[in-house]
């Protein structure tokens, strides 16, 4: 015969307190280690945070602002500002990359989606943009570096190339993403005014997945802005304002920062830290515009 | 008679040839880049053959090649990280998902996004001239483990969410109806069905680590000749030679880099390639029960 | 001979068989009027999803300006049998057309035929309103705009005009350029119709259009169809009997069969005639027991 619980037979009103065991305190132990890992995760971000506002702020925005605009100091040693060739670098390589990595992304997307879902080469290209997010950039910069630097010598769009390349998976994928989201009666509709294929995804999709469009490549633009590997083999280091895309050798915020990092000199060290911080800002201020992007999908639902 | 003929079916043909190119870039890049690395990395192998990775003497003034050092500097800082990384980011999920109330989730994933976004660039920046010079933690194994622990997390914790987060309710449910704890309902229910897919993030994130360029490159160390298990030595990984060396290679030694990114390459793809199949078959039975 | 029999021409009620639940027949009788133009023509028509044939060997014929009603039970392939007037089934991956249909005399299947053109003669209106995420002048402009017509005055006079015919411009001739999203399900239902109608097409299909609305949307939808009418052939798929023997001039019934070969239910027409001879004498016992309800 089962024995039931006590307090089912005694008729006496049943204990529901909490009982403390070993299991209880292993599960409450185990639940204080899950905690614990979040302040591990939230130390060092507080930690960079913390030493790239000290050190760089006081740097980047002394005699604001000298250090956005001027030269960079040709001799290390030399101390003061600033790393406005960087600045500029930095938005040249990466908004030519953008230019070219997010329309050919969207046009791959919709091939993926909307014309070959489900055949053979749809899966493959799929399966190989997966692939390549996996590519260290390294590599991708070593590869810009043979089929383009060994031809055309250091210049801005070496860099943007290879930046493409690594953001041209990720902007596939978004993209991709938003397209599953669209409805199908939209494209429905569309078909029965006697709308062709690519007129359709022209004027209904594709302004239908725009916001989550964009703030995917928005993602993927400040990912590739704080990119440095690749950079180091295509764009070179110059000192010099070099507003020319194709020309000449030019410079990038990552480019300094990868430099300076292991100088000996303190005041190459201080330009670093102004240098990380305008990095870190500018990609902060991608993410968040990112962001409003995706506020703005969650709000029209 | 109708004329039901299409006018403009020729833009329509175009523009999906155009949308299928553009799809096919990926594959002819992913092509380009075997191709042409490989090939650029021939003078190396003519000279040292396959002692390129058996060989544990690396130096450039004698013309000698022997990466293995570096294989294993990068094997050594991954699995460092990887343990580092792992606890946390499994922990970090576990309380996203399990634990935390809704209203703290949101910031939660914020943290994560904060942390992800960071250039790679700056925590190297960090670890040189905070951890390794301030904290007095010198460049070694150890500290190129501790920042690619800290740039791997994001990714661990965010693909172990949507792993964990495929756990049938009806699982939860049920070992919670038997009295279980909290922590005994994950281990009944949480864990047995995303052990596949937590092995996949995992793997990823061991991907990442070893691509991982330019922190690596700034605390490691850069000593040579170092195949030791003692993580407080400096060392050397692939990406982080490469990095160093690259300014005053001579063209044999160029191309002895590129090699080293070649193996670095097919390294990384087989682990991604692995780990995705991993992810993806588990997501599925997840799903189909 | 049964009074039933004869067909009174003048559009009073008839008297229903008896032991059936009365159906008011109120649509002004077609069958006094010869039969107008083929617009379309089937012969033997089949609809299969892969290998399973979902409808079966449909042969009928309809007419210019006339409001034809499809119903039946569901997977009877009513709308499948719809949606193969427009080739909309080209877009459902493994669907596949058999047989004869003949648009005006051309094959719609035939080679050389652009389902985009078919399209253009052929308009559809959907189960669920599905207005594109646009403005309602926008949404009404779009089809002209894909067919060419860029100047804002002829497609001013376009918009108005197909939202009058939709009975709908009184209501928002003064907010043309808010989203179509915000106005309400019969409303957004209207601004669909104005849009099909904006392109010009000769037909208008519609697929269960009122399913989703309230019975006084309903009703001005209803009307609405009586006035398109004149200008458009319309095809309405319904699964409300009443709304069939309300507004058409025909109706075809259609049930599901055992299909021999794969054991599977098929759909297949079992009988297609004028409107008010369908709910007052129906030829086929089956016919009969669904229109008085006692099954399906």
């Amino acid at each position: 015969m089962i024995e039931l619980a006590e307090t089912v037979t005694s008729g006496a009103p049943p204990d529901l307190t909490a009982k403390r065991s070993w299991r209880s305190v292993k599960s409450a132990t185990m639940t204080g280690l899950m905690v614990a890992a979040v302040f591990v995760v939230a130390l060092p971000l507080v930690a960079v945070v913390w030493s790239v506002l000290g050190r760089g702020l006081a740097v980047a925005f002394r005699g604001f602002p000298d250090f956005f605009i001027q030269e960079i100091p040709s001799v290390a040693r030399r101390a003061g500002p600033g790393m406005g060739p960087a600045i500029l670098g930095t938005l040249l390589v990466t908004g030519a990359a953008t230019l070219i990595a997010v329309p050919l992304g969207v046009l791959g997307a919709v091939y993926l989606h909307e014309y070959g879902v489900g055949n053979r080469f749809s899966r493959l290209v799929r399966f190989m943009a997966t692939v390549m997010t996996g590519v260290p950039s390294i590599v991708m910069g070593l590869f810009i570096y043979v089929v383009w630097t060994l031809r055309f010598g250091y210049s801005a769009f070496g860099g943007s190339l290879a930046l493409a390349c690594l953001m041209l998976p990720v902007v596939i994928g978004a993209t991709e993403q938003m397209l599953k989201l669209v409805p199908h009666h939209l494209r429905e509709a569309s078909y029965a005014l006697g709308t062709s294929k690519s007129r359709t995804i022209l004027t209904v999709v594709l302004p239908a997945a725009l916001p989550g469009i964009v703030s995917g490549s928005l993602l993927a633009v400040a990912r590739a802005a704080g990119e440095t590997a690749p950079l180091l083999f295509a764009v070179g280091a110059a000192t010099e304002y070099n507003p020319h895309l194709f020309e000449e050798a030019n410079t990038a915020l990552s480019i300094q920062i990868f430099g300076n990092a292991t100088s000996s000199f303190v005041a190459a060290q201080d330009r670093a830290w102004g240098a990380a911080l305008t990095l870190v800002l500018l990609t902060f201020l991608i993410t968040l515009v990112a962001r409003v992007f995706t506020a703005r999908i969650a709000s029209r639902r | 008679m109708l004329a039901l003929q299409g006018h403009r079916a020729y833009a329509d043909r175009t523009f999906r040839w155009a949308a299928a190119s553009a799809a096919a870039l990926v594959l002819l890049i992913l092509g380009l880049i075997a191709i042409t690395i490989t090939q650029r990395s021939m003078p190396v192998f003519r000279q040292m053959g396959l002692g390129f990775f058996t060989g544990t003497r690396w130096s450039p003034a004698d013309g000698l090649y022997g990466a293995l050092p570096f294989v294993w500097g990068t094997a050594f800082t991954a699995v460092i990280a990887l343990a580092l990384a792992v606890p946390v980011s499994l922990g970090m999920a576990l309380f996203m998902t399990q634990v935390a109330p809704p209203a703290i989730r949101k910031p939660m994933v914020y943290l994560m996004d904060l942390l992800a976004g960071v250039p790679s660039v700056v925590f190297g920046l960090w670890g040189v001239l905070v951890l390794s010079q301030y904290f007095n933690l010198g460049r070694s194994f150890l500290t190129a483990g501790v920042i690619l622990a800290i740039m791997i997390i994001p990714i661990i914790t965010s693909l172990s969410r949507e792993v964990i987060e495929t756990t049938p309710p009806g699982d939860k449910e049920g070992a919670l109806a038997l009295g279980a704890t909290r922590w005994e309902m994950i281990g009944a229910a949480v864990f047995p069905h995303s052990a596949g897919g937590l092995v996949g993030a995992v793997m990823l994130g061991l991907g990442r680590a070893m691509g991982e360029t330019i922190a690596a490159a700034l605390v490691i160390g850069s000593a040579l000749g170092q195949i030791t298990l003692n993580a407080f030595a400096a060392g050397n990984s692939m990406p982080a030679v490469i990095a160093n060396e690259w300014g005053e290679a001579d063209d044999l030694h160029k191309s002895a880099l590129i090699a080293l990114a070649v193996t670095l390459f097919i390294i990384t793809i087989v682990v991604n390639l692995l780990a995705t199949g991993i992810v993806q078959r588990s997501m599925k039975r997840g799903q189909g029960s | 001979m049964h009074t039933e029999d004869r067909i009174e021409r003048h559009g009073r009620p008839q008297r229903a068989p008896a032991g059936a639940k009365s159906i008011e027949v109120t649509a002004p009788l077609a069958s006094g009027r010869p039969e107008g133009a083929v617009v379309f023509e089937l012969t033997d028509l089949e609809v299969y999803y892969g290998a399973f044939r979902a409808v079966s060997r449909v042969t009928m014929k309809i007419f210019k300006n006339e409001i034809t009603a499809f119903i039946g039970p569901s997977g009877c392939g009513k709308t499948t049998v719809l949606r193969s007037f427009n080739r909309m089934h080209d877009v459902t991956p493994g669907a596949r057309v058999a047989g004869g249909l003949r648009y005006r005399g051309t094959e719609l299947y035939g080679p050389n035929v652009s389902a985009t053109e078919v399209r253009r003669r052929i308009g559809m209106v959907f189960q669920k309103p599905n207005p594109f995420p646009k403005s309602i002048y926008d949404n009404v402009a779009f089809g002209p705009r894909s067919n060419g017509v860029q100047s804002r005055e002829d497609l001013d006079v376009i918009v108005e005009k197909s939202l009058r015919s939709a009975a709908l411009w009184e209501e928002v001739k003064d907010r043309l350029k808010a989203s179509a999203l915000g106005l309400s399900g019969g409303q957004q239902q209207r601004l669909c119709i104005a849009r099909t109608i904006a392109v010009g097409p000769e037909v208008v299909l519609m697929d269960e259009p009122c399913s989703a609305l309230d019975p006084i949307a309903t009703a001005r939808i209803e009307d609405l169809m009586r006035e398109l009418k004149s200008t458009f052939t319309i095809v309405i798929v319904t699964h409300n009997m009443q709304q069939a023997a309300r507004v058409s001039d025909r109706t075809a019934f259609f049930t599901t069969d055992v299909d021999a070969k794969s054991e599977r239910r098929t759909g297949t027409l079992v009988e297609y005639d004028v409107t008010t001879k369908i709910f007052s004498n129906p030829g086929d016992e089956r016919t009969e027991n669904y229109i008085t309800g006692r099954f399906g």
